[in-house]
């Protein structure tokens, strides 16, 4: 079985090519001195505390949760009930708007990152936190508008048609039925643009990079102006955090059957 | 409830808050940015409304032609790679259990959803002298000393893929899953190795797939814009960092805008042939 032993070596090393500079970037963020090296000299989890206790990264975290928080809110809130009007009426100059929703996930984002910056200018607004909101809200549309309307595609108007015939009127229907069928793609949404809204750096720069620091833009600058090991230990939560969340969506949904309607939207 | 159109005011109702939203933060921000690429530059604040052709003529130049040129081929060898390695990737990892499939699509997820800044750090860590691989080969003995492997073009191809291969996966995933486990049966069943399977039927059956696939790396690869400053030289620098350094850097907004038009464009045309050989894999 010389095929199959061929084919976990290759599987293997796809999985080593991946895991590697997350390897070492935990390794670095354990070290004793600040100093990035590997192996670690010596083992302290004190860049951990750092990210905590020191007001500039801990005010980057924070600001990054916020920003995440907010923005995918938002984006849940406009891909929602643009979900429910494309799946429940019948108006196909409605899907232009199907289309605006992905557009900006598709192009390349320094366009869009672009097109906000000369816009928040125009309005004279620019670095207003506020304006970071709407901006990651507008471009990461696309992942709940996609989980949802998958959602929405997984109902059975049956039940519907069933609950209209016993008096239910559409309020009702939407209430005891629709919702509760879709909140785990809303949740799954939410998710999707959360952790894609604290990673995102060039939009989070060109709205608001001169007045709020993000994390990635924390570590980008530490990246120009000084090393040290708590952009790892940073580095390493966030990818925990994404592990996790993306984790709990495999282990309370179906992440196989999210990923496999991705590209019918796409 | 029926699926039936909008007649009543109440019926468009849910529509009105994410159109208005779409079109006002990304329609219109798109329009104005496309009138700055024809506006004059102005040294004293941002840029003066006028109707020129200045920022495209710039276009014209050896230095925006020769960054172009390096941008579009960075990009097509990005997405060669990673299609490359990915199809016969995807393959196996349909083939794997329900278990490993969700643990796989999870990890790639994770390192997809991870920021630029984090995939150019540990990069140029796992490529320095310090910290990088190099130690591991000096330990093993294959090589004599430790040497920063970066700033270079290597660096960047490396960090690119490293991008752009989990989005692969996961662009090819959906449709590899629904390929039809029962032609690299038939294919067996007739005698042909894997390998001949995987090559005679696997890949023309993917023909258009893979194509679309091709196109839509190359787009995501052509936005990679931290990984070339963090792990390149000023010559590896893409079309998106100069977007980036005349926006930002220089105040030269017209000319930014210019340059991302024509991105847009690149990018349009180019995701229209995607959807066109979708069309004809649907056909």
């Amino acid at each position: 079985m010389a095929g199959r032993i061929l084919q976990h070596v290759f599987l293997g090393l796809v999985g080593l090519f991946l895991a590697m500079p997350l390897i070492v970037v935990a390794g670095v963020s354990v070290n004793e001195k600040k100093s990035l090296t590997f192996p670690p000299d010596g083992l302290s989890l004190a860049w951990y505390g750092e990210l905590f206790t020191d007001p500039g990264w801990r005010g980057a975290l924070v600001a990054s949760l916020l920003l995440a928080a907010f923005a995918a809110a938002l984006a849940v809130i406009i891909a929602l009930p643009l979900a429910y009007f494309l799946w429940r009426r019948i108006a196909p100059w409605a899907n232009v708007f199907r289309l605006l929703g992905v557009a900006p996930f598709i192009l390349p984002p320094v366009i869009t990152a672009l097109g906000f910056l000369s816009f928040w200018a125009t309005a004279g607004i620019y670095g207003q936190p506020v304006t970071a909101v709407i901006s990651h809200a507008i471009f990461f549309v696309t992942l709940p508008l996609v989980t949802i309307s998958l959602g929405f595609t997984t109902i059975d108007r049956a039940l519907l048609e069933a609950a209209a015939t016993m008096g239910a009127d559409d309020r009702t229907i939407v209430r005891t039925i629709i919702l509760p069928l879709i909140v785990p793609y809303i949740i799954s949404g939410y998710a999707f643009a959360f952790v894609l809204s604290l990673n995102e750096y060039i939009i989070a720069y060109m709205t608001v990079g001169f007045t709020v620091e993000t994390l990635p833009i924390k570590v980008f600058n530490a990246l120009r102006y000084g090393y040290t090991p708590t952009m790892a230990s940073a580095s390493v939560v966030f990818v925990l955090l994404a592990a996790l969340v993306f984790g709990l969506i495999a282990r309370f949904g179906d992440i196989r059957r999210l990923l496999g309607a991705m590209r019918s939207e796409g | 409830m029926r699926r039936e159109p909008p007649r009543n005011a109440a019926d468009y109702a849910p529509i009105v808050f994410p159109g208005a939203m779409l079109v006002i933060f990304f329609v219109i921000p798109f329009s104005i940015m496309l009138a700055v690429s024809f506006f004059r530059r102005n040294p004293a604040g941002f840029y003066s409304p006028d109707f020129v052709f200045d920022n495209y003529a710039r276009f014209l130049s050896p230095f925006f032609g020769s960054v172009l040129g390096f941008s579009l081929l960075l990009a097509i060898l990005v997405a060669i790679i990673c299609v490359a390695v990915s199809v016969p990737f995807t393959v196996l990892l349909t083939r794997a259990s329900r278990r490993a499939q969700t643990l796989w699509l999870v990890a790639l997820l994770s390192v997809l959803s991870l920021s630029e800044v984090i995939i150019g750090f540990s990069w140029s860590t796992l490529l320095s002298r310090t910290a990088g691989i190099t130690n591991l080969f000096v330990a093993i003995g294959l090589m004599e000393a430790p040497r920063a492997l970066l700033p270079g073009f290597g660096a960047v191809l490396t960090g690119m893929v490293y991008q752009a291969l989990p989005y692969t996966i996961l662009i090819l995933y959906p449709a590899i899953v629904r390929l039809d486990p029962t032609l690299m049966e038939a294919a067996r069943t007739l005698g042909a190795s894997p390998t001949r399977a995987f090559f005679n039927v696997v890949i023309p059956a993917l023909r258009n797939t893979i194509v679309a696939t091709l196109i839509m790396v190359f787009v995501f690869a052509l936005g990679s814009y931290l990984l070339p400053q963090i792990l390149g030289r000023p010559r590896h620098w893409t079309l998106s960092v100069l977007i980036t350094d005349q926006a930002i850097l220089q105040s030269n907004m017209p000319f930014a805008a210019a340059m991302a038009v024509f991105l847009v464009l690149i990018s349009l045309a180019l995701v229209g042939l995607t959807v066109m050989a979708g069309g004809r894999r649907e056909a």
